[in-house]
């Protein structure tokens, strides 16, 4: 566990935070970091990742205290005995580098002042210009942008400049909370280059802490695997992802889609403890398929079971198996393409929001056959959704038509036929903001079968609860609010209710982008169960590349309103056509980087 | 400004009928009112009227007083009858604007950096207890105390015709202070809400974990942001002080427009309620436009095109 | 839910809601427990001191301020409840009508509301007063008409909103009516913002129609209202203080008390509207 040049930049002993009330919310978390090394902190939410980041510059959210363990960071102590005043060494020995850079910047000061507030905050005040100079330049800014205010530049450039400001001071540690989180994925890949290159020719440590562990695993040397407050594993990057010891560690690698060698997914049943329901034993036992008596009764031990790699699991040894789960079974692309069930064709649609009106689709043209699966993937922004709005008679088109089984369909959905409107079915992005918090779970399923189908409302009533089993939910959770359930447990109500009309063509507008890797992996296996057993088509939207590897027949690439790319999956994410394929394919963070070369020349 | 016009001539001209029968009272003869509405101008029509009460108003010239009119004199210029009270509420809105501003920012801050603490609850009770009175009952209360009570401070505030009301400061002192616990309270607490709402900001935490002092974050990162609510409230609380002028003038019998204006109404003289309101309404749209200029000048994303 | 009467475990919370009920019960009942005629003379001269027939003594015109106190909280309290309750009902219509419409009828609705929010409310009343003379038809209406743009632009605003939800679009998808949406999917889920401030209009009510009736330009008399009675009284308020300081101390008892209320409801529902780091226990 020590690095052999001796000092750590960061040293982390058997740090333990509490809630006011007494609950505990980080337990006995202990890890080192070098110089020049990257740290990544990897957990769903609610792990206590952010706490732990937020502890290492000696803060705490209201209403959480640390109440053990010590922090050492660059020789000065942090947290523990003969700490000093935390607020002194921020900034100048350890930084912290934020989530949302747009919020994270004083709208009322040029981004110069900001640099200079940092520098003036730990040096003598006349320091200046060639110090803001110097940080600018360290992100590739020019000195230029030192007069202009946060909301004129980009969400990348704002992320630089909250970067320049947490490395103006030179520290030797910077703390990165899910600093690329908000960018889409070409600027997400710009940030993280600028990264790699501070921590090369710097010499910086950094922790890095995300959700998202293809991230973790593109920038880290190693990686620390958190659940409910507790470290559960920990080693080096490539040892983590290729050989997990502990078997959550294991889920969460089969989880994530990935896009250069697409598998089955496997999804973690059930969901994360949250603060306050720590079980006795190992907090991810009631979600373990492997767990034996032993493991509910008490936590298990940190055991080192490789040089450098820790795990919290008694049975790491006999779980610990080299191979990865079987490839995506795909129907074959040879067979004479079935009828198509929608047709789309030269479609123009206008985003109209205050005074802004700007074209958002631009002659797109497609068609989803009877039976398939067509992505449409896009950065934000590119109109994918619009599309998807406009199949569901949500948005209005300017021109082009949407042709249903050979029929135009009318622009809003209240003009549309009955059938029709029972046949297309949406699911939304945000499973919190998807479900009526109002209705009960068993009332919002039971109306699109008393609307769309008129069914009498015993019918009805009893078709809800075969619903909720068809995507397997029980069906107790009829009598429940939206509140009480969990993001996934939603968007599968959600899903039922869609269902519920047993339509044939079923859109799905990013419908997983809002859950932890885990429940995106099981919402996606139940779409293709789903798929199977009822001969749904389906038009899928999202940004993810891997999850387009693991559901689409073919994709559309959409680039600023046009598609620029169409294609078989396999086709498409082995060798891209287009130049805007080829730059997403290849920021796209992905597991297992050198596994298969991408297809890029 | 020109739909507040339109809105006042309608609700004082067109909505009863008659504008002369309302200045006559019930009782009246037709025969008076038919005369009276002929030197008035109400037999030409509502639109004539009021291009002509408009026009006079842009240049100045208020017209007469209807009832001065029915009451048989020639010329009463509406203007000589409130050009002294005009004056008088500007001296007394003008005082407690000079005493609410930087009292109701610096309170309101205070609370708003010790949130949860005994000064934030002290400061947010009392003044959810002011906001809550009208101004009739503080200005009532405060004349038993310090009157009746203590004997300390006159209960009226009379001005001579043409006097000058800062030659008794001690007059003015109950009603100033009436209309400051009221148009206070309320700028403390939008303060109040308004710098909360920046401190839970994330470059103020980002500020924070910068190590930034904490009396330079509350300074340049806190204050700064809230700084432009802050001046829409405070010009929203000057909007009310000059609602609050009419009741407390009513109180203190404070011969300001506030009272002018209720006499009007009181006597129905429709010329002159109109034309009062107009100038209030003007007022209190120059307050929102100088506070939208402050505030431009302050958010420095305001400052350019979209 | 168990959550909705949570504001009373505040202390101003608690404190408020005892004044409130206090305030109207008396309001309620004391016509029917005072001792004397509210509007006649009971034949003590004027402004005599407390007694045992006239515990508050007498008015101007040898009134029992005491009964006069019971029986003039219905006015104002029942004007403000009326002009309140009309103006929701104002504003909840133009606010769905331009939030849920996003059509032309949007813009003009809201700058109709602009130029009416920019205009004193007290001017307003008085000029309507001045206009079409002063009922209690006036008075509600012209007090609903005020607090309508305020309304009508939070409930606006809640429900372009909310129609942006799923759950709404959904509904839209599945070609329901328009009724049936604002019904079933938007007004449920706007009431908590829109009725957040509640407290904060009726206590506006109160004062505004409190103000103009102390002005003398409302109720007319012989009226026991409370503003009217201390507007009465007032010129002579070192010869009965009681006739002045007991109506004035009701209207503030009862304001204030409908502020704690509103101030507790709005955070305990601002409370739960941040479960932040603690998930809700899930099934």
């Amino acid at each position: 566990m020590t690095p052999e040049d001796g000092v750590a930049a960061i040293r982390v002993e058997n740090l333990c935070l509490e809630l006011t009330g007494g609950e505990p919310v980080i337990d006995d978390v202990s890890f080192e970091v070098a110089p020049g090394e990257i740290l990544g902190i990897v957990g769903e939410s609610g792990s206590g990742k952010t706490t732990v980041a937020l502890a290492l510059l000696g803060f705490t959210r209201p209403g959480v205290s640390i109440t053990g363990g010590s922090i050492h960071v660059g020789g000065q102590t942090i947290v523990g005995q003969g700490a000093g005043t935390p607020r002194s060494l921020r900034g100048k020995v350890i930084s912290y580098v934020p989530q949302d850079p747009g919020g994270a910047l004083n709208p009322s000061l040029r981004v110069g002042d900001g640099i200079l507030d940092v520098l003036r905050a730990h040096q003598a005040r006349t320091v200046g210009e060639d110090s803001v100079r110097a940080a600018l330049s360290r992100v590739e800014l020019s000195h230029d942008f030192r007069r202009s205010y946060p909301h004129q530049l980009s969400g990348g450039q704002q992320q630089r400049v909250t970067i320049a400001m947490a490395t103006v001071c030179e520290p030797p540690v910077a703390v990165l909370d899910e600093p690329t989180t908000g960018l889409d994925v070409l600027t997400q890949e710009k940030v993280l280059a600028e990264l790699l290159r501070l921590r090369d020719e710097e010499r910086m440590a950094m922790v890095y802490v995300s959700h998202d562990l293809a991230v973790v695993a593109k920038i880290a040397d190693r990686i620390l695997v958190m659940y409910a407050g507790r470290v559960l594993e920990d080693g080096p990057t490539d040892d983590v992802i290729e050989l997990p010891r502990h078997p959550y560690t294991k889920a969460l690698v089969s989880a994530i889609p990935d896009f250069h060698n697409p598998r089955a997914l496997h999804g973690i049943t059930g969901v994360a403890v949250g603060v306050g329901e720590w079980p006795t034993g190992c907090a991810f036992a009631p979600r373990c398929e492997h767990r034996l008596n032993r493991c509910e009764e008490a936590v298990p031990e940190l055991l080192v079971t490789a040089p450098q790699h820790r795990a919290r699991c008694w049975r790491w040894q006999e779980l610990t198996t080299n191979g990865h789960p079987a490839a995506v079974v795909r129907p074959s692309e040879t067979t004479v393409p079935p009828m198509p069930l929608l047709e789309v064709s030269g479609l123009e649609a206008r985003y109209r929001s205050g005074r802004t009106d700007r074209p958002a689709v631009q002659r797109v043209s497609f068609a989803v056959e009877q039976g398939r699966c067509v992505a449409l993937v896009g950065e934000s922004g590119s109109g994918k959704s619009t599309i998807g709005r406009c199949i569901a008679g949500l948005h209005v088109p300017t021109a082009g038509r949407i042709l249903f089984e050979g029929d135009e369909l009318a622009g809003h959905a209240r003009s549309r036929p009955l059938q029709i409107r029972r046949r297309i079915q949406i699911v939304f992005q945000n499973p919190f903001e998807s479900l009526n918090p109002r209705h009960r779970v068993g009332s919002s399923i039971e109306r699109p079968l008393r609307v769309l189908r008129r069914l009498p409302r015993s019918a009805a009533e009893q078709e809800v609860g075969q619903l909720l089993e068809r995507v397997r939910l029980p069906k107790r959770l009829e009598e429940r609010f939206p509140v009480e359930l969990s993001g996934g447990e939603r968007q599968r109500v959600a899903i039922a209710r869609a269902l519920a009309a047993r339509p044939d063509l079923l859109i799905c507008d990013e419908v997983t982008s809002a859950l932890d890797v885990s429940v995106q992996a099981a919402v996606l296996e139940l779409l293709q169960e789903l798929r199977r057993e009822l001969g749904l088509s389906m038009l899928f939207i999202t940004h993810n590349l891997g999850v387009v590897a693991c559901i689409a027949d073919s994709v559309l690439v959409m680039d600023r309103g046009s598609i620029c790319e169409t294609g078989p999956v396999g086709t498409v994410l082995s060798a891209p056509s287009h130049d805007y394929t080829r730059r997403l394919l290849e920021a796209a963070p992905c597991l297992r980087e050198s596994a298969v070369g991408v297809g890029a020349p | 400004m020109l739909a507040a016009s339109v809105l006042i001539f309608t609700a004082v001209q067109v909505l009863p009928g008659n504008a002369a029968s309302a200045v006559l009272g019930r009782n009246a003869s037709p025969a008076a009112v038919r005369i009276l509405s002929r030197q008035m101008g109400l037999d030409r029509p509502a639109s004539t009227r009021y291009a002509h009460w408009l026009k006079g108003f842009v240049h100045g010239d208020l017209g007469d007083s209807a009832v001065a009119i029915a009451q048989g004199s020639n010329h009463a210029p509406i203007w000589h009858l409130i050009s002294g009270p005009l004056k008088n509420s500007a001296i007394l809105a003008a005082i407690t604007a000079l005493v609410m501003i930087p009292l109701s920012v610096a309170l309101g801050t205070l609370a708003a950096v010790r949130a949860g603490r005994p000064t934030d609850h002290l400061i947010s009770l009392g003044s959810l207890a002011a906001v809550s009175m009208p101004e009739f009952v503080v200005g009532s209360l405060l004349v038993a105390v310090f009157f009746v009570g203590l004997h300390l401070l006159p209960p009226v505030a009379i001005v001579p015709p043409g006097g000058d009301p800062l030659s008794h400061p001690k007059q003015l002192v109950l009603p100033v202070v009436t209309l400051l616990f009221a148009s206070m309270a309320a700028g403390i607490r939008m303060v109040r809400a308004g710098t909360f709402e920046v401190l839970q900001t994330e470059y103020v935490q980002t500020a924070r974990l910068n190590g930034l002092p904490e009396r330079r974050v509350i300074m340049r990162y806190a204050l700064r942001n809230a700084l432009a609510p802050s001046v829409q409230v405070l010009a929203q609380n000057l909007q009310y002080l000059v609602g609050g002028v009419i009741v407390v003038e009513a109180v203190f019998a404070y011969p300001g427009i506030g009272s002018q204006l209720v006499n009007a109404v009181q006597i129905r003289d429709v010329t002159v309620v109109q034309s009062v309101a107009m100038l209030i309404a003007v007022v209190y749209v120059l307050i929102n436009l100088v506070a939208d200029f402050i505030v431009m000048l302050l958010v420095p994303k305001l400052r350019e095109p979209a | 839910m168990s959550g909705r009467l949570r504001f009373l475990r505040t202390p101003s919370g608690a404190v408020g809601f005892g004044i409130l009920v206090l305030v109207l019960l008396v309001a309620v009942l004391g016509p029917y427990v005072a001792p004397h005629s509210a509007t006649a003379p009971i034949g003590a001269p004027p402004f005599t001191g407390p007694s045992t027939s006239a515990p508050l003594g007498t008015d101007f015109l040898g009134r029992d301020v005491l009964s006069r106190l019971l029986s003039g909280g219905r006015s104002v309290i029942g004007l403000a409840a009326a002009a309140t309750g009309l103006a929701y009902l104002m504003g909840l219509a133009i606010g769905l009508a331009a939030g849920y419409s996003r059509s032309i009828v949007d813009p003009l609705l809201m700058r109709t509301v602009d130029v009416m929010l920019a205009f004193p409310p007290l001017l307003f009343l008085l000029v309507l007063i001045a206009g079409a003379g002063s009922s209690v038809g006036v008075l509600v209406l012209g007090v609903a008409v005020i607090q309508a743009p305020g309304i009508s632009r939070i409930v606006r605003t809640a429900t372009l909103e909310v129609s942006e939800r799923g759950y709404v679009e959904a509904a839209v998808a599945r070609g329901e009516r328009a009724v049936a949406v604002i019904t079933r999917e938007v007004l449920p889920n706007i009431s908590a913002p829109v009725l957040v401030d509640a407290g904060l209009r009726f206590t506006f009510s109160i004062l505004i129609i409190a103000s103009v009736n102390f002005l003398g330009l409302g109720l007319q008399p012989p009226s026991s209202d409370w503003a009217r009675m201390i507007g009465e009284n007032r010129a002579y308020i070192s010869l009965n203080i009681l006739a002045v300081i007991a109506p004035a101390a009701m209207i503030a008892i009862l304001t204030i008390g409908v502020n704690l209320v509103g101030d507790a409801i709005a955070r305990s529902l601002g409370r739960s509207y941040v479960p932040r780091g603690i998930r809700s226990p899930a099934a």
